[in-house]
C-alpha cells in the first residue's frame, strides 16, 4: 500500500474489498459461550428479582420450575467461570510464550486503559456535541475496555457471591452467616447492573447503533472490512501500516454461511436481551 | 272457566282443547268440590286420630284436598302451581304420619270450598321451638326485616317432601346440605340480589378440604363438617353476632369440636395467648386457614397464600422475607422451600426469646437443619429477615446496598447519557454521509 489508506477519501478506501482478522477462533468461541451462558443466567435469575410479576412466574413455570431454573443457572455459571478462567490463563500464557509482558499491560493491543482512552472519551463526547472531529480509535476503544473490565468486575462480584450461595455449607465453616446476606444483595444488584448494561449499553455500542444496526457480525465472523476498519479504527490501521503488519492480518471475506450464522446467533440474542430489559423496566415501574 | 269465584283451575294434561272439554270439566269440578267438602270435615273430625300413622290408608285423610290439588296441573288464579304429589307426600315424614293437610295449612280460609288465596303453611303448630329459634337466626331476622329471599323453613326442609335429616333423601341430610344451602349461597343471582356475605360460599366450601371429602366420599365423609356443622341450623347467626358459633371469638372453640388437639397447641402459642388475654385481633384458626376455602396444609396454594396471611399483620417481616431466596422462590410460585411456618411453626408460633420457640437461639440450628442438614453454627447466623434499607439492623448490609445502588445509578447515568448523545450524533453523521458517499458495503 503506497499511500496510507487513511489519506484516501472513504469511498475509495472502502472499494478495496480487503478484510482483516480482528478476532481469532478462540476469541469468537469464548464470546459465544459467554453470551449463551450470560443469557442463560439472566433468564433464570432475573425472575427471582421480580417474582411478584405474573410474567416472571409464568416464565419460571414454563422452564420447569425453580429446581430446573436453578440447575440451568448453575450450569451456565460454571461454564462462564471456566471460560473466564480460560481467557485469563490464555492472556498470561500468550505473554509468557512471546515474552511480551509489557505489551500485555501497556500497548494498543492491551485491554489496560491508557492515556489515549482518556483523550478518546473527551474527544468522542466533543464529537457528540459537534465540537470536534470524531476520534480515530485504535484496536480497543475505551467503551470496549469498559465492557471488558465490567466482565472482570462482574465475575468477581457475581461469581464470588454466587459461589458463596451455591456452597453455603462449605463457606460457613470459616465465614460468618451475614456474609450470605451480603452475597444475596450483591448478587442480585450486580446482576441487574450486568444484565441492564449488556442488554442496553453494550448492545448499543457494539450492535444496534445506527452504523451497525441491527448487529455487528465481527465478533462471530472475526473479520472486519477495510472500509469499516478505516472508519472505526483508523488509528489501528495507520499503526499496522507503519509497523508493516497489516498484511499479516489480512484475511478472506467472511463466507456467506459464516455471515448467516453470525446473524442467526446475534439477532436472536439482541432480541432476547431487549425483551428482557423491557420486562425488567416494566417490572420495576409497575 | 266461567266462575271467577273458583280459584282452582285444573290443568289440561291430556292436551285436549278447552272448548271440547269445558262442559265435562265443570261437571267434574262440581263433583270434586262436594267430595272435598265431605272429606275435609271428615279429616278435621279425625284430626287427633290421624297423628298416628294409618296402616289402612283408604280412605286417606287428605282425599278431599287431593281431588283438586292432586291434579298435576292444578294452578291458582295467579297461575302458580298448587299441585301436590300425593305419592311423594305419602313418603314424607308428615305423610308417613298420615297428617292431614290442615295440620300445616291452618288458615281458616281452607274451610271454605272453593277457597281463594290463603296464608302459607305454618310449622309452629308442632315445631314451635324450632320456629322460635329460627326467628333469632340471620335468616329469621332478615325475613322480619323485610328481606323476601331469606330462607324460611321450607327453603331448607322442603314442603310436601320433607324427610327426616337422617334419611339420605332429605334436603337436610348431611350429604345434601351443601346443595340445599347452595340454592341461595351458591346462586350468583341471589347472592348479588341479596348481597349475601362471603359471595359463593357454597362453591368455595365444595372445593375446600371439607367439601372435597364429602364430594369424593372419602373415609372422612361422615366426619367432616358440612354447612350446619359450623354454622348450626336453627341457630345460624351472622358472624358479627357475639352468640354466633362462627363469630371471631367463638370460632376456635367451634373448630375444636373436631380439631381439639390443634386448639390445645394454638393456645400455647403467642397467638393463642393473646386471644386468652382478650386481644381479639390475634389470629385464630380462620385467619390462616380461611373459612370456606380451607385447604390441606400440603396444598401449594395454601402454603404460598398463608405467607400473605402472616404478612397481613407482620408486614415488615413478610417484606424482608421477600428479599431472600426463600421469599423469592415462593413468590414465583414454588413451594419446595421455606415459608413462614417452616421456621416459625404453624400452631405453636412463639417469639424467638422464648426457649420453646423454633427460632430461639437454642432451637434455631435444629430448625434450619430440617431443610439444610449440613447447616452449622455460622450458617444459622444468616439473617433470614435482613433489611438492607435499615442502618440500625446492620451497617455492613446497609452500606453495601448503598454502594451497589450508587454504582448502578452512576454507570447507567454516565452510559445512558453517552448512548443518547452518540445515537443522535450517529444519525446526523449518517445523514451527512449519505449525501456525499455510497452506502457502506
Amino acid at each position: 500500500m503506497a499511500t496510507p489508506a487513511s489519506a484516501l477519501p472513504a469511498s475509495q478506501a472502502g472499494a478495496s474489498g480487503r478484510y482483516y482478522r480482528r478476532f481469532d477462533v478462540l476469541d469468537r468461541v469464548m464470546h459465544a459461550l459467554l453470551m449463551v451462558t450470560f443469557i442463560g443466567c439472566a433468564l433464570t435469575g432475573i425472575p427471582l428479582l421480580v417474582a411478584d410479576h405474573a410474567w416472571a412466574q409464568a416464565f419460571a413455570r414454563m422452564l420447569g420450575g425453580f429446581q430446573v431454573t436453578m440447575l440451568i443457572h448453575r450450569i451456565c455459571a460454571a461454564i462462564m467461570i471456566v471460560v473466564f478462567v480460560g481467557h485469563v490463563v490464555r492472556v498470561f500464557a500468550t505473554a509468557a510464550r512471546t515474552g511480551k509482558w509489557l505489551e500485555m499491560v501497556w500497548s494498543p493491543n492491551s485491554m489496560v486503559p491508557n492515556l489515549k482512552d482518556l483523550e478518546d472519551i473527551v474527544g468522542h463526547v466533543k464529537w457528540f456535541l459537534g465540537k470536534g472531529p470524531r476520534p480515530r480509535f485504535d484496536r480497543y476503544t475505551y467503551w470496549e475496555k469498559f465492557d471488558y473490565w465490567a466482565v472482570f468486575w462482574g465475575m468477581f462480584i457475581i461469581g464470588g457471591s454466587g459461589l458463596l450461595l451455591w456452597f453455603p455449607f462449605f463457606f460457613s465453616q470459616f465465614l460468618p452467616g451475614w456474609i450470605f446476606n451480603i452475597a444475596t444483595v450483591v448478587h442480585g444488584e450486580e446482576a441487574l447492573l450486568a444484565v441492564g448494561f449488556i442488554f442496553t449499553i453494550h448492545f448499543f455500542n457494539g450492535h444496534v447503533r445506527p452504523e451497525k444496526f441491527p448487529m455487528d457480525p465481527v465478533i462471530f465472523t472475526g473479520r472486519v472490512s477495510e472500509h469499516e476498519m478505516l472508519d472505526e479504527r483508523g488509528s489501528e490501521y495507520d499503526r499496522l501500516v507503519k509497523e508493516g503488519t497489516l498484511q499479516a492480518v489480512e484475511t478472506d471475506a467472511p463466507s456467506p454461511g459464516l455471515k448467516a450464522l453470525a446473524y442467526a446467533i446475534g439477532i436472536p440474542a439482541v432480541m432476547i436481551g431487549t425483551i428482557t430489559v423491557v420486562l425488567i423496566v416494566y417490572s420495576f415501574l409497575f | 272457566m266461567k266462575s271467577p269465584a273458583c280459584a282452582l283451575r285444573p290443568g289440561n294434561p291430556g292436551g285436549r282443547s278447552d272448548a271440547a272439554t269445558s262442559e265435562a270439566r265443570e261437571t267434574m269440578i262440581a263433583t270434586r268440590l262436594r267430595a272435598f267438602l265431605f272429606c275435609a270435615l271428615l279429616a278435621l273430625s279425625l284430626g287427633a286420630a290421624a297423628q298416628q300413622p294409618a296402616k289402612d290408608a283408604a280412605p286417606g285423610p287428605n282425599d278431599g284436598c287431593l281431588m283438586c290439588h292432586g291434579d298435576a296441573g292444578a294452578k291458582a288464579a295467579s297461575g302458580k302451581s298448587v299441585a301436590v304429589d300425593a305419592k311423594q307426600f305419602a313418603t314424607s315424614v308428615h305423610g308417613s304420619m298420615s297428617l292431614p293437610c290442615a295440620a300445616c295449612h291452618t288458615d281458616p280460609g281452607f274451610g271454605q270450598m272453593p277457597h281463594g288465596a290463603v296464608k302459607p303453611a305454618q310449622c309452629d303448630s308442632c315445631h314451635d321451638k324450632a320456629v322460635k329459634d329460627y326467628a333469632a337466626t340471620v335468616h329469621g331476622k332478615a325475613r322480619s326485616g323485610g328481606n323476601h329471599v331469606a330462607a324460611t323453613c321450607a327453603s331448607c326442609h322442603g314442603t310436601h317432601d320433607i324427610k327426616k335429616s337422617s334419611e339420605p333423601g332429605s334436603r337436610t341430610h348431611r350429604a345434601n346440605l351443601e346443595a340445599t344451602c347452595a340454592a341461595c349461597h351458591g346462586n350468583e343471582a341471589i347472592i348479588k340480589q341479596a348481597n349475601l356475605p362471603g359471595g359463593n360460599v357454597a362453591g368455595m366450601f365444595h372445593d375446600s378440604v371439607h367439601g372435597q371429602a364429602m364430594a369424593n366420599k372419602t373415609a372422612a365423609k361422615d366426619a367432616v363438617p358440612t354447612c350446619t356443622g359450623c354454622h348450626g341450623a336453627h341457630d345460624i347467626r351472622a358472624k358479627s353476632d357475639p352468640e354466633s358459633r362462627v363469630s371471631r371469638a367463638n370460632s376456635p372453640a367451634m373448630c375444636a369440636t373436631c380439631h381439639a388437639n390443634v386448639k390445645a397447641e394454638w393456645e400455647q402459642s403467642q397467638h393463642g395467648k393473646l386471644r386468652q388475654a382478650n386481644v381479639l385481633q390475634a389470629p385464630g384458626c380462620i385467619d390462616c386457614h380461611s373459612t370456606h376455602q380451607i385447604a390441606r396444609h400440603s396444598d401449594d396454594k395454601f402454603a404460598l397464600g398463608v405467607i400473605d396471611k402472616c404478612g397481613s399483620c407482620h408486614a415488615d417481616f413478610a417484606g424482608t422475607y421477600r428479599d431472600t431466596f426463600h421469599g423469592q422462590v415462593t413468590q414465583l410460585g414454588f413451594v419446595q422451600i421455606a415459608t413462614c411456618s417452616s421456621c416459625h411453626g404453624a400452631h405453636q408460633v412463639l417469639p424467638k426469646d422464648n426457649p420453646l420457640s423454633k427460632v430461639s437461639a437454642q432451637n434455631r440450628l435444629a430448625t434450619c437443619q430440617t431443610c439444610h442438614p449440613k447447616a452449622n453454627a455460622n450458617f444459622v447466623s444468616f439473617d433470614p429477615h435482613a433489611n438492607k434499607h435499615s442502618r440500625e439492623r446492620g451497617q455492613l448490609l446497609f452500606f453495601t446496598n448503598k454502594f451497589m445502588e450508587i454504582l448502578l445509578l452512576g454507570v447507567f447515568a454516565f452510559f445512558g447519557l453517552h448512548t443518547a448523545l452518540w445515537f443522535f450524533r450517529s444519525l446526523k453523521a449518517m445523514r451527512e454521509r449519505r449525501g456525499d458517499a455510497p452506502p457502506r458495503s
